[in-house]
């Protein structure tokens, strides 16, 4: 009886491989709409994450560019014109009144106007902005260093992230703030500013006016704009959605570095 | 059924153990894993059709590879793709293609090419991410447990013999003419240069330029991704392997059915792989 075992054993292995094959695709998009399956895909940022950790210094210096590099024009990503009348006004009295907050969990909450923030110890980098989508522009940033703000507030021991709240709304209602965090490390790096110029002139609105965070080794989502407001906390865990920024809570990951 | 029928069906010859246990595991982990990177990568892609040579996308240099769509007769898209400069309609695959409902919708790569089918690049990271590790790990495993079993160096480096007769090999391949008997075992020059180019040229290059893809991996020397002409020309070379590599699926499986389908499919499966012999041959001929 072998021919008979052989043919239904080949036939039941075509009829499994069409069934995987065509399950495959419908099995991936119920498995997307899960709860429990996308946690277990995070696995692979949790890895990245302490790869990246393990591998390198947390001071690794990101690549820089010549003033050759720089792109003609520096795309806006993300908002380009934020929705909010009182952002509105600040653009239209030049920023004159803007002020920083500084906030939450430091020994010296403070307010900065830009002419202040220019008084801090600042940094100029040609670095390039690689967005989450795939594309990556060069420019060069002036801004104060964040390092030397935090001096100025002098965090609390127990301060381990640095929230940014910003202008830019991202509900067409006018709700939902941007905001974005990031870690005592990479708030300490010698590359991360808040950034007050692009290409040698005033930082324009559609790029982050009138400051916007760089942090260097991050994806663009990461490098908040139109920042109104910095608070310093322990955990982000109550704020918006909870997973430390706006595309955050939409399912990007936090750590942005690859 | 007659016995006579029994003999002309299974064709008489020795069942070889050709592949081992983990090398099984191994291989179709990797076609899992390959899958689903390739599918969750077109939905990467399909945030940002276009590829570019350089540094940054925006250096004042013309795309290499752009997919998208305008607006025809009606507001029914049209799908165009340009490549080096040329540009083609490719309405119902890239560009604009049909969604679920059966309407066409603009769309770099057809939903049944990503994962998820709708364009959702957050979840395709996630996907993508997670199995880069298993792919990874897996690979890693495998180039390490070819190396202590021999497999490498017995099964899959060329031999001198072998290289003297690449050019046979080649009219055979041609030919469709495939080893039989003992030389069946072994795999043929061609064969060993292909896996051999695949496992050590092509997937540790996806791996790096997806790797070059990393602005934190960047830093780690900076400059080092310029190498390859920098984070675009690597997203560029990360794309082309990546269809290097399903021009080596499309081979692979038209070698595997011309040179006996179910023969090779159960030697992936259960290890044997029938050889037909000299001597079978003759005695039932």
């Amino acid at each position: 009886m072998k021919p008979t075992t052989e043919s239904a054993r080949r036939r039941f292995f075509r009829i499994s491989l069409g069934a995987v094959a065509a399950s495959l695709l419908a099995g991936c998009e119920k498995l997307s709409q899960t709860e429990w399956f996308p946690k277990l895909l995070g696995a692979g940022e949790t890895l990245n994450q302490k790869v990246h950790g393990v591998l390198g210094a947390r001071r690794a210096m990101a690549q820089e560019f010549s003033p050759a590099d720089l792109s003609p024009d520096f795309r806006s990503n993300g908002t380009s014109a934020p929705d909010n009348p009182q952002y509105e006004a600040m653009v239209a009295n030049g920023f004159a009144d803007y002020q920083l907050k500084v906030e939450g969990l430091v020994e010296k909450p403070a307010a900065f106007t830009l002419a202040q923030l220019r008084e801090l110890a600042s940094r100029t980098q040609i670095t390039r902005h690689d967005c989450v989508e795939g594309w990556s522009a060069i420019g060069k940033w002036k801004g104060a260093k964040l390092a030397a703000l935090l001096d100025a507030v002098r965090p609390k021991s127990d301060a381990r992230f640095v929230v940014f709240h910003c202008a830019d709304p991202m509900e067409a209602n006018g709700t939902s703030p941007y905001y974005e965090s990031i870690d005592m490390d990479d708030a300490y790096h010698a590359q991360t500013i808040l950034a007050y110029e692009l290409n040698d002139k005033t930082l324009p609105v559609k790029n982050g006016a009138p400051i916007r965070l760089r942090v260097e080794r991050q994806l663009g989502y990461k490098h908040a704009k139109y920042i109104m407001r910095i608070e310093l906390v322990s955990s982000f865990d109550k704020i918006a959605g909870g997973r430390g920024g706006y595309w955050e809570d939409n399912g990007y990951e936090w750590y942005a570095g690859i | 059924m007659a016995v006579s029928e029994v003999r002309t069906l299974a064709p008489t010859g020795v069942l070889y153990y050709r592949h081992t246990l983990p090398v099984r595991i191994m291989h179709w982990i990797n076609v899992i894993a390959l899958t689903v990177l390739l599918m969750s990568g077109l939905n990467i892609f399909n945030a940002h059709p276009t590829l570019n040579w350089g540094k940054s996308s925006y250096d004042g240099s013309p795309p290499v590879l752009q997919i998208g769509a305008i607006a025809g007769p009606e507001g029914v898209p049209v799908g165009i793709t340009r490549v080096f400069g040329h540009q083609f309609v490719t309405t119902g695959l890239l560009g604009a293609s049909k969604d679920r409902r059966g309407e066409l919708v603009p769309r770099a790569f057809p939903w049944w090419l990503t994962i998820p089918d709708n364009q959702w690049l957050a979840m395709a990271r996630r996907w993508h991410l997670f199995f880069a590790w298993v792919f990874v790990l897996n690979g890693l495993c495998y180039v390490a447990y070819s190396a202590v079993s021999r497999h490498l160096a017995r099964d899959l480096a060329p031999t001198a013999s072998d290289l003297r007769s690449i050019g046979q090999s080649i009219v055979d391949h041609l030919r469709f003419k495939h080893p039989s008997g003992e030389a069946a075992k072994r795999y043929n020059v061609l064969q060993k240069l292909a896996y051999l180019a695949v496992i050590f040229v092509l997937l540790p290059l996806v791996i790096l330029m997806g790797m070059a893809m990393s602005p934190w991996l960047d830093s780690l020397w900076p400059g080092w991704i310029d190498l390859f002409g920098g984070r675009q020309s690597a997203r560029t070379i990360h794309f082309a392997i990546a269809w290097l590599l399903v021009a080596f699926f499309l081979v692979h499986v038209f070698e595997v059915i011309v040179s006996g389908f179910w023969n090779h499919l159960r030697s992936m499966i259960t290890g044997r792989f029938r050889i037909v012999t000299e001597d079978s041959h003759e005695a039932h001929h």
